[in-house]
């Protein structure tokens, strides 16, 4: 493992980190509301939370470069507040991340609320609790199987990001190199020997973070 | 709007597709009333108005004087600020822990006011499973949780809606004790629902009988029963209150002393006990004559009150025995033959009482 390897592993662990912890407080509401209301928007909601499955990495990415762009609508706000662009830039990635593993949060916490019913909510709230008491007194901990599979596989989502990356980050080290850009140069530069090293590593972490949630989920089951 | 102190007062429209549920009742804010009627009258959905669990269309609620809902006023209590222990049909324990923090979790949030732990333990027998996840407990267990924890939610109301339902016959008889020592030693009112005329007779002393989301009949459970002319609810059974007097071992016969005369019960329940008896219109007979030799031990001197139409061969007779009442079934035939009208003095023979409730503190 030559240490070249270890500054994209780190910044990539550090943007799945934050965008998980991100998405948790995106998605809990989200998920919460679409498990709950029987708005008509929800199917369309539903829909649009779906489509960074469907839709190639390339067209989630050149659309967020489009948005994210000093020409873009959020990109000109920023730089208009800050000064600073936030296409290739860490911040940029952090939000197209979030945009692109937003159903792998969203998806297993609606199931797990919807599985959950109405009954203890019900009566915890004749218990004294106020909703959001009873959320997470009582729904978020009868859900935790939802949270763990949310959060595992929002991570392993993130870490596994290529093609969003490569058009909205770029390449630039330290800042939006991360792993799998660093795989892709490797390749590119014949280096197949550093290629085999990282990906090895990126195949071990993917599969113990996997294994780390069935396992989880599997106790959580039994108790 | 007027809030008399001691009583339940509640008016509630609530429409769900075809649904409608209208009704208007003042309840006493003592003792256990049943709300009596068929599935889909709308019993659980008034539950849940006074809970605050639905929106009802209109609606008004105020309870021992304070206004919880008025929909003219724009008033509406959340859930969680009416103090109600609401006990469903299932326990609904909160799986994810064990029955002690269950049992907690109304108790911490009652802002302060403090129901003995122990007492609401040992009331409902449940001082064994403190430590027991809701999935190791038995049907029975659960409920009689669910129950200690509404009541340490330290509730002005307990809802209890059809808290039996869910049980089989075996573990539905060993609950209903549990309910008498309630209904003995705790001073909330509670609202029963029940589908089981037999809980309801047992267990309550106001009868609200609901059909089609309207109340068909409502007042003093022993009242209710005798209303033969109202058709909502032929309940085919009567109540009496009385206080044991004597026991005789020898035969194993209790006598209990009614406000006009006395029965003989089987069974021994300790001398000055109060009792609920309750007697099934089908074992009572009439004599113009007082019988001499008869197997019947029980004979009330009793004035016809009321004669109601029956089925096509039988006609209700309902009786005053003083302030008490009695409804008899009689053959159509009977009544022509020993030609019984309202305000006949006759003897009431009745054949079995069965005793309900052996330890009701008195009224």
């Amino acid at each position: 493992m030559t240490a070249a390897a270890w500054g994209p592993l780190w910044l990539t662990l550090e943007l799945a980190a934050i965008t998980t912890l991100l998405l948790m407080l995106i998605a809990t509401p989200l998920a919460w509301w679409l498990a709950n209301t029987q708005s008509p928007a929800k199917s369309a909601a539903q829909a649009i939370v779906a489509l960074p499955i469907v839709l190639p990495p390339t067209v989630m990415g050149f659309y967020l470069l489009i948005l994210l762009g000093p020409a873009g609508g959020i990109g000109r706000w920023w730089v208009e507040i800050t000064g600073e662009a936030l296409t290739f830039s860490f911040l940029g990635l952090v939000i197209a991340s979030c945009v692109y593993s937003l159903p792998f949060a969203v998806q297993p916490l609606q199931a797990a609320f919807e599985s959950l019913g109405r009954r203890e909510i019900e009566a915890a709230r004749t218990l004294g609790a106020t909703r959001l008491d009873a959320f997470f007194s009582v729904a978020a901990p009868m859900s935790r199987h939802g949270f763990v599979n949310a959060v595992v596989l929002s991570f392993a989502h993130t870490l596994g990001e290529f093609g969003v990356v490569l058009m909205v980050g770029g390449n630039i080290p330290g800042e939006t190199r991360v792993i799998s850009i660093a795989i892709y140069d490797q390749v590119e530069s014949l280096d197949y020997a550093a290629a085999h090293a990282t990906s090895a590593l990126l195949l071990v972490i993917a599969f113990v973070m996997l294994l780390a949630m069935y396992v989880l989920n599997q106790s959580l089951a039994k108790r | 709007m007027s809030v008399p102190r001691d009583s339940l007062s509640l008016a509630y429209t609530l429409v769900r597709g075809e649904f409608r549920l209208e009704l208007e009742a003042d309840l006493p804010m003592r003792g256990i009333t049943g709300i009596f009627g068929e599935s889909g009258a709308g019993k659980t959905s008034l539950l849940r108005c006074v809970a605050g669990l639905e929106r009802p269309e209109t609606g008004r609620l105020a309870v021992a004087g304070e206004v919880w809902e008025d929909s003219a006023s724009g008033t509406c209590l959340p859930v969680h600020r009416r103090r109600v222990g609401y006990v469903f049909q299932e326990p609904r324990l909160f799986p994810h822990i064990d029955v002690r923090r269950n049992l907690d979790y109304g108790r911490r949030r009652a802002d302060g006011e403090r129901v003995d732990f122990d007492h609401a333990v040992g009331l409902l027998g449940i001082g064994g499973l403190l430590d027991r996840m809701p999935d190791a407990l038995s049907g029975g267990e659960a409920q009689r949780v669910a129950i200690a924890r509404a009541l340490l939610r330290a509730p002005r109301l307990l809802l209890m809606d059809e808290p039996l339902a869910s049980l089989d016959e075996r573990r539905r008889q060993a609950l209903l004790p549990y309910f008498d020592r309630l209904h003995a030693e705790l001073d909330i009112p509670v609202l029963y629902v029940s589908h089981s005329l037999d809980e309801v007779c047992r267990l309550c002393d106001t009868l609200v009988v609901l059909g089609g989301g309207a109340i068909r009949a409502s007042g003093p459970i022993e009242t209710v029963l005798g209303d033969i002319d109202n058709p909502a609810l032929d309940a085919g059974v009567s109540i009496l209150h009385g206080s044991v007097t004597d026991y005789d071992r020898h035969y194993d016969l209790s006598t209990v002393a009614l406000t006009a005369g006395h029965l003989r019960v089987s069974g021994s329940y300790g001398i000055d006990t109060r009792l609920r008896l309750l007697i099934r219109s089908s074992d009572i007979s009439v004599c113009r004559e007082h019988p001499s030799q008869t197997s019947i031990l029980n004979i009330l001197p009793v004035r016809i009150d009321a004669i109601a139409e029956g089925s096509a061969s039988t006609v209700q007779l309902r009786l005053a025995a003083g302030p008490d009442h009695l409804v008899a079934i009689v053959t159509r035939r009977s009544c022509t033959d020993l030609k019984l009208g309202v305000g006949d003095r006759v003897y009431a023979q009745i054949k079995s009482v069965a005793v309900r409730g052996a330890a009701f503190p008195p009224p």
